[in-house]
């Protein structure tokens, strides 16, 4: 029980432990005798300067946006699903099915047949591990994680031998029609006379993944569903009183989580990569997990962590290339470090929130109110 | 009569263990103390009674540290006295007892005491002068308790005990026990108030919360009346009675008996033949077989732990059993879970423990009145629910059955235990069910509310409508029933009439039968 005012609680406890997430990478890279200062505002720069790099840190955001959608609505059944990576991998075959073997005749079509098909596999790949929890009980912590090892098994065998066009060197697809591409934002902004950047890959999936995080919302806030799962995730034994079906729950819990976080690859691999290719998730399944803590499992929350996580992946990319803007001397920062501030962000702000938490009702308690 | 003769001693002890001077807390919008003073003699029993939602255990998480008071000061031993946090409360001799108890489960009652309060990194000679420590307090205020046994294997009254001990090691010369004997069986509560006695006579003092007036009339030596945030007033227990009591609580008379005319049962509702439930391969339930008419209450008497939670669970459709269950002379489902085909057969289930089952205690107010109706017609318009009509609805229902406070958005933590109880009441009476299964009633409830809740029960009745009760308050069975069912270890004793006397009653509880007894 948290004795913090409600907007202390979602709103200046992330904030503090972003702050603090920052000021430990600020004194990581000044450890490696680089200047902070000029690294913020080259992330900043690259990411939010310019429209490109607006493209890239919103593409990137609507990745984070999905697969933290998708754990959260595990989360309210209090079901830990870290297998989002291995479903959006399975997401990833969906679309390339969807791409490779129908002609579509148009690409508003192509989509539904990938948004179908990648939800679909994500949601199976989810319901086994589901099953097993639900009439077996077996942890899904492990299961999940061990379906993330098998997708990507999986996937690098039918890549390597079953996917991969005839003669090509590369674990990796065939390119997509290019019928199938889907309208960037530049496209998208075009009709409405704004001119944008043709560069980022940021797609029409943006606002598929905002009208999810919507329909989320009315999901577990508005229907019977929603609050069956919510009832299940607060006290179980209460939700069987209720005649809420344990099984039932978590395979619904389940199902829904897995297929949101496929959907990813409908914007990651249709959006952006035109082919499916080796890791094409790249690790937005575990960054899911982060941003659904930062935003507190509720769909605004996540919209606006997957933003700031939008930002750092962007922003991080960036950084391998800056250069300082006083003597113009390359910035010597390895890619790992950049990881490294990645990690320091998501332990500080999803891992560690009840550190600043009790602080904090401290000081409120003795501020009085 | 222990009060009696405590009469002097109250003269002479002067200074007061504990002064509650002005103290005020608001939580939002709701004033849960306002203005309190309260003298608590040294060496005394004193009982802090009233309505549910009055403010008692907001009082005591003050003077426990868990709360900052709005306003007002607070004295130990004479001295004012900051306490911040529960920490500082042990350092001042205070030591409190909860109903729900914070010990680990799978620690030893020893681990258990010394927990947070170690001599050092080496747990051996912690252990060592515990275990000393514990034997004399065991022997010095008739606490019997092995010091090894583990936590999760005693009983729910020795579990208690060790919460006492674990405030005694602390050193604690205040104890506070916010309604204790809500879990107890009653000789359970006996031997508590055997212990209460003996630590007042040692010089300790206690604080006790307490619906039950015949407690209050026991073992206090004074008795201080709240009443809707305020201190209405505090008397010596010795120059009261429970009628007095009562109106001071409540504002008004309050029946204390039940009163209701001859039942007049009509067809039979439940039939139950050899009902049989297994849990953790041990056979809870063993065989019993009863039926309930329409217009009659069956009261099942016992001992708590005797089948009957496990009996309320089968016909609630949360646990699995065999036998038969005949509903308005269908067959019900027995494998599985069917806690919504029970509702839908016309079964509404008040549970033994509404923390755990009957409410979502994170869920507002307003959606733990659809909680088990969440597939009710009426609280859907199309795909989505209907939040307005559930919101409605429960102003509604608060409004009929006094929740206080009246406010459908707040979470059911933070409404006090009698009015969580009301809030799940309300819910399962007014489906106007066939058949009301309903544990514990009144288990944490207030006089004013125990009286409307007993008259729920009976206009249920007397619409026609049958009622299985059960409760482990011999005097609630005895005076709402119609007929009396006696559980002994998974298994019904037989039947008596409601007047039988209570002590023919608690034989057949201890399993002793006329021949053998
Ligand atoms: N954390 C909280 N937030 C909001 N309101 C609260 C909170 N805690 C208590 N209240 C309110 O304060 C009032 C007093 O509650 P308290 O628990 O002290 O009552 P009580 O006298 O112990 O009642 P009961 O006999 O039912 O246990 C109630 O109206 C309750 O709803
Ligand atoms: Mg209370």
């Amino acid at each position: 029980m948290t004795k913090l005012p409600r907007w202390a609680d979602v709103v200046l406890v992330p904030l503090i432990c972003l702050l603090i997430a920052f000021v430990f990478c600020g004194l990581l890279i000044a450890a490696i005798g680089q200047n902070p200062w000029v690294a913020l505002t080259s992330m900043i720069q690259g990411s939010l300067g310019t429209q490109s790099g607006w493209g890239y840190t919103l593409f990137y955001a609507t990745n984070f946006l999905l697969t933290g959608l998708g754990v959260s609505i595990a989360f309210h059944a209090s079901l830990f699903n870290i297998g989002g990576e291995g479903q959006a991998t399975l997401g990833g075959l969906g679309v390339a099915v969807a791409c490779l073997f129908i002609p579509w005749p148009h690409w508003s079509l192509a989509l539904l047949g990938s948004i179908t098909l990648s939800a679909l596999f994500g949601a199976l790949w989810a319901l086994i591990p589901a099953w097993l929890q639900a009439k077996r009980g077996s942890h899904i912590v492990i299961t999940t994680m061990m379906f993330n090892f098998i997708a990507y098994a999986l996937i690098s065998y039918l890549l390597v031998n079953v996917l991969r066009p005839e003669g090509a060197m590369d674990p990796a697809t065939a390119r997509f029609d290019k019928a199938f591409n889907l309208p960037k934002l530049a496209d998208i902004f075009g009709v409405m006379g704004i001119p944008f950047s043709k560069a980022p890959p940021a797609n029409i999936m943006l606002f598929v993944a905002l009208a999810l995080a919507v329909a989320t919302w009315a999901l577990l806030w508005h229907t019977r569903l929603g609050y069956a799962i919510r009832a299940f995730g607060k006290q179980e034994k209460a939700a069987v009183y209720a005649g809420i079906s344990p099984v039932r729950i978590t395979l619904y819990a389940l199902l829904l989580s897995g297929g949101i976080s496929g959907l990813m690859a409908v914007n990651a691999v249709q959006g952006g990569a035109h082919r499916l290719v080796m890791n094409s998730v790249e690790g937005a399944g575990f960054i899911g997990i982060a941003v659904a803590l930062m935003g507190r499992n509720h769909p605004f929350g996540i919209v606006l962590a997957s933003l700031l996580f939008g930002f750092l992946f962007q922003g991080g990319a960036q950084l391998a290339m800056a250069s300082d803007p006083v003597t113009g001397e390359q910035l010597k920062i390895p890619r790992e470090v950049i990881t490294v501030l990645q990690a320091l962000v998501i332990l500080f702000t999803g891992a560690l929130p009840y550190m600043v938490q009790r602080p904090l009702e401290k000081l409120f308690a003795r501020g009085g109110r | 009569m222990p009060s009696q003769a405590n009469l002097g001693r109250q003269a002479t002890a002067a200074p007061f263990a504990i002064e509650l001077r002005g103290i005020s807390k608001a939580f939002g919008p709701v004033q849960a103390n306002r203005d309190i003073n309260i003298a608590v003699p040294k060496g005394t029993i004193h009982g802090i009674i009233g309505e549910n939602g009055a403010g008692k255990s907001t009082l005591m998480s003050i003077l426990y540290g868990f709360y900052k008071a709005d306003a007002g000061t607070i004295l130990v031993g004479g001295v004012e006295t900051a306490i911040p946090d529960s920490q500082s409360a042990i350092r001042a001799g205070i030591g409190m007892v909860f109903q729900h108890f914070k010990l680990v489960q799978n620690f030893t009652v020893l681990e258990n005491i010394i927990l947070g309060a170690e001599d050092g990194p080496w747990l051996g000679t912690s252990l060592a002068r515990a275990r000393r420590a514990l034997a004399d307090l065991s022997r010095e205020y008739d606490l019997d308790v092995n010091p090894d046994a583990v936590v999760e294997d005693l009983s729910v009254g020795h579990q208690q005990r060790v919460e006492i001990l674990k405030a005694l090691y602390r050193q604690a010369d205040i104890l506070i026990l916010d309604e204790p004997t809500g879990v107890l069986t009653p000789e359970e509560a006996d031997h508590l108030f055997r212990i209460l006695r003996g630590l007042r006579d040692q010089g300790k003092t206690v604080i006790l919360i307490t619906h039950k007036l015949r407690e209050i009339m026991e073992t206090t030596d004074n008795v201080s009346v709240m009443r809707r945030g305020t201190m209405v007033g505090t008397v010596k227990t010795a120059e009261t009675n429970p009628e007095e009591l009562a109106e001071l609580m409540v504002g008004r008379k309050v029946l204390l008996q039940v009163d209701k005319d001859p039942a007049n049962p009509g067809r039979e509702v439940l039939r139950v033949e050899n009902l049989r439930v297994m849990t953790e391969g041990v056979e809870r339930l063993k065989g019993v077989s009863f039926s309930i008419r329409a217009g009659e209450i069956v009261g099942i008497a016992g001992v708590a732990g005797n089948g009957q939670s496990e009996l309320l669970e089968a016909l609630g459709g949360i646990a699995e059993a065999t036998g038969r269950i005949v509903m308005n002379g269908v067959d019900l489902p027995l494998k599985g879970l069917n806690g919504q085909s029970r509702r839908e057969a016309g079964i509404a289930h008040v549970p033994e423990d509404r923390q755990v089952l009957g409410l979502i205690m994170d869920f507002a107010a307003w959606e733990n009145v659809g909680f088990g109706y969440q597939n009710d017609p009426k609280y859907q318009s199309g795909l989505f629910m209907n939040n307005g009509a559930l919101r409605a609805d429960t102003e509604a229902k608060m409004a009929r059955f006094d929740v206080r406070p009246p406010i459908p958005t707040l979470a059911a933590k933070n409404f006090s235990g009698g009015n969580q109880q009301k809030i799940v009441v309300a819910r399962e009476i007014e489906r106007n069910p066939d058949l009301l299964l309903i544990g514990q009633p009144t288990r944490g409830v207030d006089i004013g509310a125990i009286e409307f809740i007993h008259k729920e029960i009976v206009a249920l009745r007397d619409a026609g409508k049958a009622v299985l009760l059960v409760s482990v308050e011999l005097d609630e069975i005895r005076s709402l029933s119609d007929r009396v069912l006696v559980m002994f270890d998974g298994q019904i004793m037989g039947e008596r009439p409601p007047q039988t006397d209570e002590r023919e009653l608690g034989l057949l509880m201890a399993g002793m039968t006329e021949t053998t007894a």
